[in-house]
């Protein structure tokens, strides 16, 4: 079973074009004479611990590169050189064979080649439809103000169970591409030490930082920690609105408080900051998205990119505009909009950009591991 | 019209623009390269050499004027200006925070780089982040750039700078600093310098340009028609031994084969030439190129076994590999019968003690001429690998002659408005050899007197002109 499954991985590689790995393994031979970027992120040092490298190394690398850019503009081989050596953009290219290659089920591997942001809002416009129109039929789409009594629209069951299957999908999918991803390497035994530290870098998106502290690159060689900030916002956004959830749930469940909840309650008060950073991080990611310098990245795979961002913004905004407007009329529609639009960021969820976040933690963790292995080579340095 | 023209896009010549604005002046700064090759050789340089009394951020132990002095004299042998060594040495010792201020990045002190990290500052990310930042600096500060505008004359009166030609266009400016580097990427004078050898051969044909080839030596060869005073030997240059199929200019760092020291070097004759394990190979490696040009057709071979594999820097190419020494003969084009006996004498005379490639150890060789005085070993060890050598010069020493105050000379005389830094006048510090990182050091520390000294004679000039 694990050869045949190893063979469909191959064949499915082939099919992708194994160029890109092929790719890498080219850059990284340059890089590995040169080495005048060690100190930027992980990747390098990573490097320097190998003389050969394979399509498992490719993959690892690639997971563990950042995409902050700054290779590029300090690289005396890059275009116009003739060893035309762009590290960022070889490295976006093998994370999407990474993401499609390892993605369950299989099939569904190829929605990352197509996951742009008309698909992504189209199928949040979709299933938003759905629900408005099943309201409508019910003739409860327009009513007297409910004082925000979500559950006088769709009964809590019904959104439990819906949210509760595609959520439990999302992380099963994700989980099974990680598992499938760590099995192609061997790190050997997670300690503690090395967990801790892996989570560590993940958190604080240290190699975002440049090396330096000023940052990385985006549309030229200057450094800016603003793709930092703007994850940061992103990211403690989205777990801040995780944690409302969460908490509600627990108000639910173990205190018997269903909602509606006062704006001053936690589930409220989380849920409207989280909200808010995850309006300005993806705003501010798609702005530096539109701007990043053009030969930063995989400009072939910007639509899967701005899909995840949009689909991010676009919960946050109609989330926050349901709490604004949920003492009125129109709080069903715009709850069957938000719900829509949440359905459709968890479904697209394994099929998208966010599984770099599974990866990458993947790649920093073996990096974690590797770093404190004694290295097998004797280079004798200088 | 601007204070202070800066001619050359480099190391040196953003440093003089940046001390020359920082002085006040208005700066014009003219690169011959386009945008995306500016930066001349600084671009491929990694570190630059630092005296220093006491650990200091990233520089570990100490590194004290004196040593650093007799570092210089050693590899120059003598060939050197002390009070202008001197003066770049002292200046190394306290050039970084400036550096800092325009934006350079400094790597912290790398474990495998121990030897290094006490006498050279890397930057991070390399010469390229370097010259990154000091542009960005300079455009921030208000110098006006300018790229694709070599300068091919100048017009001087009586020992002063007047103008810049670009083509047709004549730039005037108060005072003028040359930092355009030297000849090496101009062929046709590297063959004439080099001449032709006792085989009829023009040895500098077969020569690879490690760096930019931007450096076509207009500007020296016009200074030396004005009538400048001029330094050094236009056969002396840096010069390693790189392989052979590096591109012809910018191969930078990554062609560098440093598996020598763990092998043997056979020439196109199948015969060694010299003691492969005199020394560790960043102290020896810049005398390997000479040697590679003195052999017949500028070929060198580094043969190793699989022995020596993980234990020297990845090159960028892979080597020739074969199962069998006569294999490998035969893969290179070589002899197979001399080959044989240059390897089989080799091998009957290895004297094997304690091999550790990271000390000069007890492994040599006896009887044997030229002998290999440390890390001999047999090559005996399937597969073996051989690597194709070819001279790589890095840069030229001949430049102009200069002073304490960076001032081009006319017949002994000083000029009071036009300086030079860099490449142009490392010759006078640098007169032959070379040790890791010193070009950035002599331009670092002569880019920012010539800068200051610019537009000193400049702004004076102009408050001449008001009163």
């Amino acid at each position: 079973m694990q050869s045949l499954d190893a063979l469909t991985r191959q064949a499915v590689a082939l099919a992708n074009g194994a160029a890109a790995t092929a790719e890498v393994s080219r850059q990284m031979q340059i890089c590995n004479a040169c080495r005048y970027c060690e100190t930027f992120c992980a990747v390098f040092p990573a490097m320097t611990r190998r003389l050969e490298f394979g399509a498992g190394d490719a993959h690892y690398l690639a997971n563990l590169c950042h995409n902050c850019g700054a290779c590029l503009h300090a690289c005396q081989y890059a275009p116009p050189h003739e060893f035309a050596v762009n590290v960022p953009r070889a490295m976006a290219q093998v994370r999407q064979e990474t993401y499609t290659e390892y993605a369950w089920p299989r099939a569904f591997g190829a929605l990352y080649r197509r996951n742009g942001v008309t698909v992504a809002l189209a199928t949040a416009a979709g299933l938003a439809l759905f629900l408005v129109l099943a309201l409508a039929m019910r003739g409860t789409l327009l009513h007297e103000p409910l004082a925000g009594n979500f559950y006088a629209v769709f009964p809590h069951s019904l959104m439990a169970w819906m949210f509760g299957a595609a959520f439990g999908w999302a992380v099963l999918a994700l989980a099974i591409g990680g598992v499938r991803f760590w099995r192609g390497q061997s790190p050997g035994p997670v300690t503690p030490a090395a967990a801790g530290e892996a989570t560590r870098h993940a958190l604080a998106l240290t190699y975002l930082d440049g090396g330096h502290g000023d940052g990385c690159n985006e549309s030229d060689d200057r450094f800016t920690l603003l793709r930092r900030r703007f994850h940061h916002l992103t990211f403690y956004g989205f777990m801040l609105c995780f944690a409302s959830t969460c908490v509600a749930t627990l108000y639910h469940y173990a205190l018997g408080l269903p909602a509606p909840y006062a704006l001053t309650s936690l589930p409220v008060v989380l849920g409207t900051v989280g909200g808010l950073g995850l309006l300005a991080g993806p705003a501010g990611l798609l702005w530096l998205n539109m701007r990043r310098h053009p030969l930063q990245g995989d400009p072939r795979q910007r639509p899967m990119d701005r899909a995840f961002i949009v689909l991010l913004f676009a919960t946050s905004l109609t989330g926050l505009a349901l709490l604004a407007l949920r003492d009125t009329g129109v709080m069903a529609l715009l709850l069957a909009v938000h719900l829509g639009t949440v359905m459709a960021l968890f479904l697209t969820l394994p099929y998208g950009k966010f599984a770099h976040a599974v990866y990458r933690v993947a790649a920093l963790l073996k990096w974690a591991i590797e770093r404190r292995q004694p290295n097998r080579l004797q280079l004798g340095a200088d | 019209m601007h204070d202070v023209l800066v001619i050359g896009g480099g190391n040196a010549a953003l440093c003089a623009a940046l001390t020359a604005r920082e002085a006040g002046a208005r700066v014009l700064l003219l690169e011959a390269s386009p945008r995306e090759w500016r930066g001349g050789n600084s671009q491929h340089t990694r570190n630059l050499r630092c005296m220093h009394d006491a650990p200091q951020d990233v520089l570990v132990d100490a590194y004290p004027e004196e040593e650093f002095w007799q570092d210089l004299l050693k590899v120059t042998g003598g060939n050197t200006d002390e009070r202008l060594a001197r003066l770049v040495i002292r200046a190394s010792s306290t050039c970084r925070d400036w550096m800092r201020r325009h934006g350079v990045r400094f790597q912290p002190s790398l474990a495998g780089t121990l030897h290094l990290s006490r006498t050279n500052a890397f930057f991070m990310g390399g010469g390229k982040a370097l010259v990154n930042a000091y542009y960005r600096s300079a455009e921030n500060l208000g110098v006006d750039i300018r790229y694709d505008s070599p300068v091919d004359r100048l017009e001087i009166q009586d020992g002063r700078f007047v103008a810049a030609c670009v083509g047709r266009e004549r730039i005037e400016a108060r005072a003028c600093v040359l930092a355009a580097g030297g000849f090496e990427s101009n062929r046709e004078w590297l063959r004439e310098a080099w001449g032709q050898n006792e085989r009829g051969e023009w040895p500098a044909d077969n020569f690879i340009i490690r760096g930019t080839r931007f450096n076509q030596g207009v500007l020296l060869k016009h200074m030396t028609a004005q009538g400048a005073d001029i330094i050094g030997d236009p056969t002396q240059a840096h010069c390693v031994a790189i392989d052979a199929r590096a591109p012809l200019y910018d191969g930078g760092i990554v062609t560098r084969v440093d598996a020598v020291s763990l092998g043997v070097m056979v020439n196109r004759d199948a015969v060694r030439f010299y003691d492969e394990g005199e020394d560790f190979w960043p102290k020896r490696y810049a005398i390997w190129g000479r040697l590679v040009a003195l052999q017949p057709g500028q070929i060198g071979y580094c043969i190793i076994d699989s022995k020596a594999v993980g234990r020297f820097m990845p090159p960028v190419f892979p080597g020739v590999k074969a199962g069998t020494l006569p294999e490998l003969a035969r893969k290179l084009e070589l002899d197979e019968a001399t080959f044989m006996r240059t390897l089989n004498d080799y091998n009957a005379a290895c004297r094997v003690g304690s091999f550790d490639h990271t000390v000069l150890d007890d492994c040599h060789t006896e009887g044997l001429t030229p002998p290999k005085t440390h890390w001999a070993r047999p090559i005996d060890q399937a597969p073996f690998y051989g690597y194709a050598l070819r001279p790589g010069v890095t840069f030229t020493y001949l430049g102009l002659k200069t002073d304490a105050r960076a001032r081009v000379h006319f017949g002994g005389e000083p000029s009071d408005n036009l300086f030079v830094a860099g490449e142009m006048m490392a010759g006078n510090v640098l007169g032959r050899g070379y040790t890791a990182g010193v070009g950035m050091s002599i331009g670092t520390a002569f880019g920012r007197i010539a800068g200051t000294q610019a537009a000193r004679a400049a702004l004076k000039e102009d408050a001449h002109a008001i009163a």
